[in-house]
């Protein structure tokens, strides 16, 4: 069982691997932490926008992108408790109803960059349920490999979608991704309008 | 005066509103995002109706920095409209316009800033300068209707040239002190 880890819960960059096979032109968001160690672990590429701060704004940033680029999917990964800070975010995002955004909360249940202090999540905070109220049709709780392929047809088929996958805890080998903020976001836009990119005005 | 309108009653509408709705148009604003303010109302419905403008309204003004930040990444140009309380609401955010080199330009309507008469608005209103300069914001004020479009180009200008956040704040001797009727 390659994608579940010791605990029987899914492992959280077996996860970030399967979601992005044969990922295409698709963009990425990460939340701050390891989600952007994940998407960088995974394969970095210009297409990555792993995110060093700015909690709380991750999948703002994924509804900016995707308005901006409307034929393009756009991914936003993020941890529980980044996307515990910009709850706000699913009402706005709901609203608006991209059509080539997708989200995906790994769901470990703690603040993996500080201690591992427990979060929302796990002591029954719904993250889908919260979505579900602020609109989103399309959500998925994943909690098993089994459910992975769905997951994985329902991120990449057209429609705003959001998930949670429930994920062990464990901390993951860190795999860090360019530091300077310049250079990821000039290499995304590269990557999104070409050489244009550097001369617009 | 008899009604709380000070504005209509004693005057046309302002047209600085169109004149920032303009400036937007000629820069190629394409993402607009806002909290309202009642002195951004005017020009609220003239960016609603523009076909070529996405609108975004947020739940908190962090939102919108960070909304910003993803449209860059995708190539379209935005500003985000707000009260001066809601510039609180930004401050770790901007660390968002820093750390990429984003063009984020704000137009923000002042409170707690000339004749307040709501003593809620004060110390925000009071720290707002303060607070987007610490983040590393270019800031420009226009206390006169005349200062009004010429600011909001420079502020436009300033943002997408030099690639950092930068905001021009409209004094309340352009928009009137909200009296709450008590005038």
């Amino acid at each position: 069982m390659a994608l579940t880890g010791p605990s029987g819960r899914i492992d959280r960059r077996e996860l970030t691997a399967a979601v992005l096979r044969d990922r295409g032109d698709m963009l990425v968001v990460a939340g701050l932490g390891a989600p952007a160690w994940d998407i960088t672990a995974v394969g970095d590429c210009d297409e990555n926008l792993p995110l060093w701060g700015g909690m709380g704004g991750a999948t703002m940033i994924g509804l900016g992108l995707a308005i901006a680029q409307p034929r393009r999917k756009v991914l936003v990964i993020t941890g529980d408790g980044e996307m515990l800070m910009g709850l706000g975010s699913l009402a706005t995002i709901a609203v608006k109803r991209p059509p080539n955004l997708a989200i995906l909360v790994q769901d470990n249940e703690h603040y993996g960059e500080t201690g591992m202090q427990e979060t929302a999540t796990g002591h029954g905070v719904d993250l889908v349920a919260m979505a579900r109220g602020a609109g989103f049709a399309r959500t998925m709780f994943v909690t098993t490999e089994a459910e992975v392929p769905a997951l994985y047809a329902a991120i990449h088929a057209e429609g705003l979608f959001f998930a949670v996958a429930k994920i062990e805890a464990a901390s993951k080998k860190l795999v860090l991704p360019p530091r300077d903020g310049a250079v990821l976001q000039a290499r995304m836009r590269a990557a999104v309008l070409g050489p244009a990119a550097y001369h617009q005005m | 005066m008899t009604t709380g309108d000070a504005t209509s009653a004693t005057k046309a509408e302002p047209t600085w509103p169109d004149d920032i709705y303009n400036l937007l148009k000629t820069h190629d604003i394409r993402q607009v995002a806002l909290v309202p303010d009642a002195g951004h109302s005017r020009l609220i419905r003239r960016c609603l109706a523009d076909n070529a403008m996405q609108v975004t309204t947020l739940t908190t003004e962090e939102e919108g920095i960070a909304l910003m930040a993803g449209a860059w990444l995708g190539g379209d140009k935005s500003v985000l409209l707000m009260q001066s309380s809601g510039v609180g609401n930004c401050i770790n955010m901007l660390s968002l316009a820093t750390l990429h080199r984003t063009p984020m330009p704000m137009i923000v309507t002042m409170r707690g800033d000339f004749g307040e008469f709501n003593p809620a608005q004060v110390p925000m209103g009071h720290a707002t300068q303060a607070v987007l300069e610490a983040m590393g914001t270019l800031v420009h004020r226009a206390d006169r209707v005349e200062d009004v479009a010429p600011t909001v180009d420079a502020t436009l200008r300033l943002a997408f040239n030099t690639f950092r956040p930068a905001a021009t704040l409209i004094g309340q001797r352009v928009l009137g002190a909200k009296t709450f009727g008590k005038d």
